[in-house]
């Protein structure tokens, strides 16, 4: 009880210093834009892959379809539209800032929203499949998606397509209004992600989870609990990828917007290091694989991804559930002791 | 009445005939038990009729319902709910969970992501109490032990109200002094909230007190069935567990 207050408290402390945060360390405020986009990758994979336990390599799909929808919608919705004969890689559209506004935030929504139904369509197919078949499955789905953008002359194919350049005009720099942008999209997924894991949605993942022949035995209908909670992770992951693709100012198939070998191995790995499963444990995993990151491209550049992953190594081995799993873990087996010194009375 | 009605229904795996026109009737509100040797046939017959698999070739009704061809679901929303031989919880919950997620969760969709209510809760500590957990509600229901385990499972079918539980083997691997007490448990749900049970058993002693009809299978077919003490006299049943 005591530790939930005092975190709690942390939080209250912390909201105020988020938000100034910016105007104090101007120079920090990209690194700090990334931390929170990685605490809605890993949050988002945290729902199927630590709360369901359903391993899925494939969530990067949803980030990058909903980078390419925002793009196409903001490059398109004031404009005329492209000309078929058009290199489309080299169209780069200035709009004034109500318009680069209204069209980021129609894009964004329109990404989510195809990307749940990409969800709803895969899921429906795949999810019906159990543990790590499912996990095998969703290997080749970036890898597909990828190939598949890469053949799409609409969307600049291989060559990729650069967003709409930030308003010159807007009241405020793109780095902070970015910065406020994903701080908003990561406390809303926290937000959302901790109702639903303390409703009864929630609960049905984890007995999902923990035993899904039971669950279904019970009349959980467990594939459709499956897909609506990939549908849910999709909605918030492909709005992230939306504003990626804005932050970076240029969308490529394969090395952005389906980004296996990064984004999408590091939404796992930040949700394992941090304890999966858990509501924290996402937050905590982005934070300290995105800073350990960040540090050490700084101080050992050459050995960066050598001392990175011996962290990763040691964290694995020290603390195989994460370290919010390990807290959780500390918790419950208190919890034992005082249940077994009540029984003696 | 009868509840459940199973008309010759017959499962094969590969070349192994795991049921071979098996029939049996369990009528509203008794306890009927089910006995065998090892391989009998038994648990894939359960299996057959919660819709665990398809079956080859048969009819099998609940409440009038032909149910042969519905999914485990759909057969656990009807009323119709099995217990495992090795016990199935949800081992990393706490057991208060465990019997929260057993309530009727997505009866009405509207409630599915607010937490549980309240008449919810106090069932479940109800129903923990009921079979001697509550003191245990709050631990993770993988580090019950495997006795406890069995009763908080049975505690989670309560919670779902059913109108017919299959028991697979409610007293295996239960200490002798909790089994008195499971039988008491069974029996009470039977008359006081009228819950058909259809159990199967192989402690003799228990499905002799407990059940008013028995049906033996042996090999896969049904041997006998009768009254408790006709078939303990039975020469066939009694052949089939000794070998002979």
């Amino acid at each position: 009880m005591t530790t939930k207050i005092k975190l709690n408290n942390l939080i209250w402390l912390g909201l105020p210093i988020i938000v100034v945060a910016p105007l104090l360390l101007p120079g920090y405020t990209t690194l700090m834009t990334y931390i929170w986009v990685m605490i809605v990758l890993a949050l988002t994979w945290d729902m199927l892959g630590g709360q369901t336990g359903y391993t899925s390599f494939g969530n990067i799909t949803f980030f990058g379809v909903g980078m390419y929808v925002s793009a196409v919608i903001q490059r398109d919705m004031f404009t005329s539209g492209i000309d078929r004969f058009e290199r489309v890689s080299e169209i780069v559209v200035s709009l004034n800032a109500s318009e680069y506004f209204i069209s980021l935030g129609t894009g964004a929504l329109a990404g989510g929203v195809v990307a749940v139904i990409l969800a709803v369509i895969l899921g429906s197919g795949i999810l019906g499949m159990r543990g790590h078949y499912f996990a095998i499955c969703t290997l080749g789905l970036g890898h597909a998606a990828a190939e598949i953008a890469s053949g799409i002359d609409y969307i600049g194919a291989g060559s990729g397509m650069v967003t709409p350049l930030y308003p010159e005009d807007a009241l405020l720099g793109k780095e902070i209004f970015y910065f406020y942008v994903f701080f908003l999209l990561a406390l809303v997924t926290f937000v959302v992600f901790k109702k639903i894991y303390k409703s009864q949605f929630g609960l049905a993942l984890n007995a999902i989870r923990d035993n899904e022949n039971k669950a279904e035995s019970m009349g959980i209908h467990t594939t459709q609990y499956k897909v609506a909670g990939w549908s849910i992770s999709a909605f918030f992951l492909a709005i992230a990828g939306a504003g990626v693709g804005n932050v970076i100012g240029f969308i490529d198939p394969v090395e952005i917007a389906f980004a296996g070998p990064t984004f999408g191995v590091w939404m796992i790995v930040m949700a394992i290091l941090g304890g999966k499963g858990t509501l924290w444990g996402p937050v905590v995993g982005a934070c300290v694989l995105y800073l350990s990151k960040e540090v050490f491209w700084t101080y050992l550049l050459g050995w960066d991804k050598v001392a990175l992953g011996l962290m990763i190594v040691v964290i694995v081995v020290y603390f195989p559930k994460g370290i919010f799993g390990w807290v959780e873990e500390r918790k419950q087996f208190n919890k034992r002791i005082m249940s077994q010194k009540g029984d003696s009375q | 009445m009868n509840l459940l009605t199973v008309k010759s229904v017959a499962k094969s795996y590969g070349g192994v005939v795991a049921n071979h026109n098996v029939s049996l009737t369990v009528p509203q509100g008794k306890i009927v038990g089910i006995i065998g040797p090892n391989g009998s046939g038994k648990t894939t017959l359960f299996n057959s009729i919660v819709g665990h698999h398809a079956i080859d070739s048969g009819e099998i009704y609940f409440n009038d319902q032909e149910i042969s061809s519905l999914t485990i679901p759909k057969i656990a929303r009807l009323g119709m709910l099995r217990t495992f031989q090795q016990t199935h919880i949800y081992g990393k919950m706490s057991c208060v969970k465990n019997m929260q997620i057993s309530s009727d969760i997505d009866a009405n969709w509207r409630s599915i992501f607010s937490p549980f209510s309240k008449e919810v809760d106090e069932m479940a500590d109800e129903l923990l109490a009921f079979v001697g957990l509550y003191k245990k509600r709050f631990l993770l229901a993988g580090d019950l032990s495997f006795g406890q385990q069995k009763l908080l499972e049975f505690a989670m079918a309560l919670m779902k109200k059913p109108k017919m539980l299959l028991l697979d083997e409610p007293t295996a691997g239960v200490n002798p002094t909790l089994i008195n007490g499971l039988i008491d448990r069974l029996r009470q749900v039977n008359e006081e909230k009228g819950i058909t049970l259809l159990v199967i058993e192989h402690n003799m002693r228990v499905i002799m007190n407990l059940a008013e009809h028995i049906y033996c299978l042996a090999g896969g077919t049904m041997l006998a069935e009768g009254k408790p003490d006709d078939i303990q006299n039975d020469q066939r049943v009694i052949d089939a567990y000794l070998g002979n």
